[in-house]
């Protein structure tokens, strides 16, 4: 069985969720065979991270460079060949740095490569099985992998729930192996997203509108739902990418990350990223006419329904009451 | 600038239910609508209006059969200059990595700037852009929603988590992938279609290409679907039905106890 590494994503001395996400997926894989953080930063937050790492993994392997103070992907790519053993099982999260890296680490260390598992499925010899959705997941796949020369894994960030298993080990300075980290592609700046008029991550009721609005215009009937329930109006990414409504408004990953106490899903398929911005375990109520949308698989209540005849009968029944 | 764009045809989910057919190997095809991926509209609109600004010529190219020229076609009309289909027997059954080295292949019969992929496509895997890159020896950047035109070094800015955007400078030649939001692409209306329905795509094969035919396709893929299947759904939403009064009224009953009316 080949070396399993993990690569631990980190911000301002904070690990990310997918850090010990990946302890868990990697073990799925074999429970027996050990895990190795790999933790690339700079100073003292990668000291920290190291540590907290040296807690939980079969072991560390830290490398420190200035060129590697924030994770630009083809930098981190270069360090990672330099240092990993060519047929290493290499686990990322399938999240936008890991979508950045992973595609063209599998070519550098000549490994196949793939995205978003979602489950695995057994190992057999050096073929691994895994679970892939396709088409926004409307369905699932069994994807068969061959790792005989290695392998990297995107793995999709809140499936493998951290369980306080551990290992524990030590961690080795790997600094000096990084080899030549110039890049063609340089990281200048993170510009933070604008604020809006209003702040949907601090709203107790949400009335989120997918594309079943179908519609600019249509907007208006959940802005009137919202006002007859005392909620605010928030939305899943192609109303934003339609230049509908703000971007401030959006629930996502890629958008914010709410926590009300109610969320009304219309005409929201349900995407993984979509579900990703959604936190504190709220009531979910879906509307869809699509009845194998997958929003109905962690909605607490469904109604198969198109939104823009059932939205203004809510409203008028609310106002009614 | 010369720009290569690479897209896909898809089935459109916007049209269609997806179904898995009764053997489990695939997903139920015959009545499906197709269309060009959502994300390489984005990308085709993005490559015009660079071109607009600084020059240049955007060609549109795919990997697929001969239906896979109707979505060339369609990038053509919304004005792309050049369509190229990469097709041959060879080619099927490629995974991510075979698609790669086919375009790849295609890049450097060529002489291009910039190569764009959409961001990701039916199966979600957002692979193609960077192998490519990988195998071109390109600097690559993925999720890009900002572009500043330039010679030599150009800035770019990626999606990434919580609404922020990240600011990079970049090398040419690259590989961008492009992610939805960027631009709004222009309408292709069915005069558009008509105005490029004679215009001829020229077809390269696997030798045309100077293509090992056992480096692309099945044989090469390691990593392979098995089968299609439903996951276990769980207990999922409970569902409401009756009539629209009678969901309603459930409904209202669930929102006041759950804190949902004020």
């Amino acid at each position: 069985m080949a070396d399993v590494f993990a690569y631990i994503k980190h911000a301002d001395g904070v690990a990310d969720d997918s850090a010990l996400e990946l302890f868990v997926a990697a073990k799925k894989i074999a429970p027996d065979a050990p895990v190795t953080a790999v933790v690339t930063g700079t100073g003292a937050d990668l000291d920290k991270i190291c540590g907290e790492m040296a807690g939980v993994y079969n072991a560390v392997w830290k490398i420190d460079n200035a060129a590697l103070a924030y994770p630009n992907a083809e930098v981190v790519r270069k360090a990672l060949v330099n240092i990993l053993p060519a047929d290493s099982i290499v686990l990322l999260p399938h999240d936008t740095f890991g979508m950045d890296l992973g595609p063209g680490l599998s070519i550098k260390m000549d490994s196949a490569f793939v995205a978003d598992i979602v489950g695995f499925d057994g190992m057999d010899g050096a073929t691994l099985k895994v679970v892939r959705q396709e088409f926004s997941g409307q369905v699932s796949t069994h994807v068969s992998c061959d790792t005989a020369t290695g392998a990297v894994l995107n793995i999709r960030p809140g499936i493998f729930q951290y369980d306080d298993s551990k290992a524990g080990g030590d961690v080795t300075d790997k600094s000096g192996d990084a080899g030549d980290l110039s890049a063609k592609r340089t990281f200048v700046e993170v510009v933070a997203a604008e604020a809006g008029d209003v702040d949907i991550t601090k709203s107790e009721v949400l009335v989120s509108v997918g594309r079943g609005i179908e519609d600019e215009d249509n907007l208006e009937i959940a802005f009137d739902l919202a006002e007859a329930m005392g909620a605010d109006v928030a939305c899943s990414r192609p109303i934003v990418d339609a230049k509908w409504l703000e971007k401030s408004r959006q629930v996502g990953t890629s958008g914010q990350t709410v926590k009300p106490k109610v969320y009304l899903a219309m005409g929201i398929s349900g995407s993984f990223q979509h579900l990703g911005g959604i936190k504190g375990n709220p009531f979910i109520v879906a509307v869809n006419k699509n009845a194998k949308a997958p929003i109905f698989q962690v909605a607490d209540v469904g109604i198969e329904a198109d939104i823009l005849e059932f939205i203004p009968e809510l409203t008028e029944a609310i106002e009614n009451l | 600038m010369e720009i290569l764009v690479c897209v896909k045809r898809v089935p459109d989910t916007s049209e269609n239910e997806i179904e898995i057919n009764s053997d489990g190997n695939d997903i139920e095809r015959d009545d499906l609508v197709y269309s060009v991926n959502e994300w390489d509209n984005y990308a085709v609109e993005e490559a015009i209006q660079i071109v607009d600004k600084v020059g240049g010529s955007v060609t549109v190219v795919t990997v697929g059969d001969d239906e896979s020229e109707e979505v060339l076609r369609r990038e053509m009309a919304m004005g792309a200059n050049n369509g190229l289909l990469l097709t041959d027997d060879a080619f099927e059954g490629s995974d991510g990595k075979g698609i790669a080295t086919i375009l790849k292949a295609a890049v450097e019969k060529g002489k291009y700037d910039l190569i764009m992929t959409g961001a990701q496509a039916d199966e979600g895997a957002a692979q193609v852009g960077g192998m490519l890159a990988a195998m071109l020896d390109y600097p690559y950047a993925s999720l890009v929603n900002m572009i500043e035109p330039a010679e030599g070094k150009m800035k770019v800015g990626r999606e990434i988590e919580g609404g922020n955007q990240e600011i990079n400078e970049i090398e040419l030649p690259c590989v961008l992938s492009i992610q939805t939001g960027i631009n709004e692409p222009r309408y292709v209306g069915i005069r558009g279609i008509r105005k490029v329905a004679s215009v001829e795509i020229p077809e390269l094969s696997a030798s045309d290409l100077g293509l090992d035919a056992g480096a692309v396709g099945e044989g090469a893929a390691k990593v392979k679907r098995v089968d299609y299947f439903v996951p276990d759904m769980g207990d999922g939403a409970e569902m409401l039905e009756g009539s629209t009064e009678e969901i309603i009224a459930k409904l209202i009953d669930y929102l006041k106890a759950k804190g949902g009316l004020k």
